[in-house]
């Protein structure tokens, strides 16, 4: 499953376990979220263990945060996925803002290169 | 329920900008329809005013950071301009027909920002009430607790505004005004004027 947008791609890569999400993400509220949320849940259903590398998502706002942390749940729901949320540390709005994610779900694992 | 105009104010608001100052003003013009389409171009905007913005300081290097002081700045403005401006058009009342604006000032050690929208007597009530539960809560619970009712799905979050607070440290203030009949197209709309203080 692909979203190709002008401004963002969403894709899961099945052979390596992985959702990679890039470029600037900036949906208006959580409904427009809806697609990607989509490939988030199907990608987790296949598998026990998910990566999602954000490394080139430049840009997030706060409804994208809220369909983070929706989807952060879910995973904590079914209660058997092992998460890893790999980051970097040179996109400033993921050193400020996923650590929070942790919070519903402790152990969540955050990866910054 | 009669307008009385008389203005509430929530945090360290004030009107007095002191004039010299480098400062920047987008409008957006009150189409509703035009409004939708825009929506990109609200992310546009805040890109332009982070860059502007960051153009102003140097890119010397920031303590346990590989995010230099330019580059900081640049991704913080535009975070915060893009949830304001966000803010602004979602709870606004179209047919209010008054545009929406954007402002940031620029000080030493300091940006502020002055969003200025129009929004109805209900979505301004709303609002104050969101702004009594912040004033009154401790931040870090608070967040808490929204974060988890907006991940299960179970009612309003605000997440735009406590981000901004518990992960930029933004300091925030507010006034609300109710318009007098003969400025708004109909009456009990309220102008809405959120000041945003962040530190650099």
């Amino acid at each position: 499953m692909e979203i190709k947008a002008e401004e963002y791609q969403v894709w899961h890569d099945r052979t390596n376990a992985t959702v990679h999400l890039q470029g600037f993400l900036r949906l208006k509220g959580i409904e427009e979220y809806q697609p990607i949320m989509d490939i988030l849940v199907s990608a987790v259903e296949t598998s026990s263990s998910l990566t999602m590398n954000l490394q080139e998502l430049e840009f997030l706002n706060s409804s994208g945060i809220s369909m983070l942390s929706m989807f952060v749940v879910k995973v904590r729901q079914r209660g058997n996925v092992q998460l890893t949320l790999h980051g970097t540390d040179k996109i400033l709005w993921q050193t400020k803002s996923l650590k929070n994610l942790q919070r519903l779900m402790p152990s969540l694992t955050l990866h910054f290169s | 329920m009669t307008n009385t105009f008389v203005a509430q104010t929530f945090g360290a608001f004030t009107d007095d900008f002191s004039a010299g100052e480098e400062y920047l003003t987008l409008s957006f013009s009150p189409n509703s329809a035009a409004r939708k389409r825009r929506w990109g171009n609200y992310g546009l905007s805040a890109d332009f005013l982070g860059d502007y913005f960051a153009a102003f300081f140097p890119g010397d290097a920031v303590c346990d950071s590989p995010i230099n002081r330019r580059d900081t700045v640049k991704a913080a403005v535009s975070y915060i301009a893009n949830e304001l401006i966000e803010n602004a058009v979602k709870y606004s009342e179209a047919s209010a027909k008054l545009p929406i604006s954007i402002s940031l000032y620029l000080y030493e050690e300091q940006i502020v920002f002055r969003a200025v929208s129009y929004a109805n007597q209900a979505e301004s009530d709303r609002y104050q009430a969101f702004i009594r539960e912040l004033l009154n809560s401790e931040l870090d619970e608070l967040y808490g607790q929204q974060l988890e009712k907006t991940a299960t799905g179970s009612g309003e979050s605000n997440m735009g505004i406590l981000t901004m607070i518990n992960d930029y440290a933004a300091c925030f203030s507010w006034k609300f005004q109710p318009l007098d009949d003969a400025v708004a197209a109909h009456s009990e709309i309220v102008q809405v004027n959120v000041l945003v203080r962040l530190d650099v």
